[in-house]
């Protein structure tokens, strides 16, 4: 082998050896160019990252003010179901306890009205007054035109003629007749009064304004610990009812009376001569 | 449900007709009046009634002789009793309570406070 053969032979080899390491630096940019693209990359994503959070903590406070805001709504709403709800509670114990007194007066007028028998209707106010209403001792007193005097008819309690006579506007009673207005003692729970021409409770009986008796309360059962509105409703349809009912059965029983007298008169006028 | 049957025993028409308005606002209730003691055991004869309100003070036979009578027929021991009295003494109750009586009313008489008592003694 001569030198120049062995020449040739390293001119190659350097030559592949130079062609190797162009390609191998070759590819060494491309790496650092990679290298550097990744990296503005990951600064670009990091940055997104950052742009992304900042984003989701402002959407998470806005939802989360909805959400507050919602919350006082509803908490707001509730309190106002609630108040409503208390509202028809007691409308509904209201319309209940209506019912109640509606019921009550009911029967107090339909007894009142259901009879033309004079003392019938005495019994029911007597049974109205203390049964619905819860007086013990009382009477019931008509006003005589005549006299001005006001009569006993019936009494609960006490005896007719313990009952002082009283003339229109002689004291408690005697001003009820003039004044058409009912007097209530400031109540006392278990309060009697001793003395008859002084009632706890007097009501007058009324057709249209003229006052045709009084109904004297001397004292209540010792379970009645004050009136309701119920009381008053009652005393309100007495004041109004138990005049005409009175009035009516007494004409009626008045108008039974002649009637049999003429009764008998006829027949005696027809009665065939022996 | 089958229907649940009252009887009132009340000589005072008024009373009578207030205790059966109000009862007469429960559903299905059947209510039966009698005018005293007598009365109400002539309409016990073949009736099943489910509560009784008995007033104390009646002619013929009172309240507490009804009991006692209505309490010894061992078919009717059960059955729920509301005495009504005028008086709010204390020894008209617990007369009322020792002859059989479940509870007591007092006159005048609430219809809430009735209703109560009803709800009480139908649930017991």
């Amino acid at each position: 082998m001569g030198p120049r053969k062995g020449e040739g032979k390293i001119q190659k080899k350097s030559e592949e050896f130079l062609q190797i390491f162009r390609k191998g630096e070759e590819f060494t940019q491309e790496l650092l160019k990679e290298n550097e693209r990744l990296r503005f990359k990951l600064v670009e994503l990091e940055e997104e990252l950052k742009e992304m959070g900042k984003n989701r903590v402002k959407f998470l406070e806005e939802r989360s003010r909805i959400l507050e805001k919602e919350k006082k709504e509803i908490q707001e709403r509730y309190r106002q179901v609630e108040a409503e709800n208390k509202d028809f509670v007691a409308k509904y114990l209201d319309v209940e306890e209506e019912n109640n007194n509606l019921a009550n007066l009911y029967v107090a007028s339909y007894q009142l009205h259901s009879t033309l028998d004079f003392n019938e209707v005495l019994r029911t106010v007597i049974e109205i007054v203390s049964n619905l209403i819860g007086a013990e001792r009382f009477a019931i007193m008509i006003v005589d035109e005549m006299t001005e005097e006001l009569k006993v008819i019936a009494s609960e309690g006490l005896n007719k003629e313990d009952i002082p006579k009283v003339k229109s506007g002689e004291g408690i009673i005697g001003e009820v007749v003039i004044t058409g207005e009912s007097y209530f003692e400031e109540f006392v729970p278990g309060r009697t009064s001793k003395d008859l021409s002084k009632p706890v409770v007097c009501i007058p009986l009324k057709i249209k304004e003229k006052v045709i008796g009084v109904i004297a309360i001397y004292s209540l059962l010792i379970q009645k610990k004050g009136f309701i509105n119920v009381d008053y409703e009652l005393f309100n349809l007495l004041v109004g009812h138990t005049a005409t009912a009175i009035f009516s059965s007494k004409l009626y029983t008045q108008s039974e009376g002649k009637l049999t007298t003429i009764q008998t008169f006829i027949d005696i006028l027809n009665e065939k001569p022996l | 449900m089958s229907d649940i049957n009252f009887l009132i025993v009340e000589d005072s028409p008024t009373m009578r007709q207030l205790i059966a308005f109000a009862l007469k606002r429960i559903q299905k209730a059947r209510v039966v009046e009698a005018t005293d003691g007598v009365d109400a055991l002539k309409k016990m004869v073949g009736q099943n009634f489910d509560m009784l309100f008995v007033d104390i003070n009646m002619p013929v036979m009172d309240g507490l002789k009804f009991v006692s009578l209505v309490r010894a027929d061992p078919a009717k021991k059960d059955v729920p009793i509301i005495m009504i009295t005028t008086e709010g003494a204390e020894e008209d109750r617990k007369r009322a309570l020792s002859l059989g009586a479940s509870a007591y009313l007092t006159k005048p008489i609430l219809i809430q406070e009735l209703l109560q008592i009803v709800s009480q003694h139908l649930k017991q």
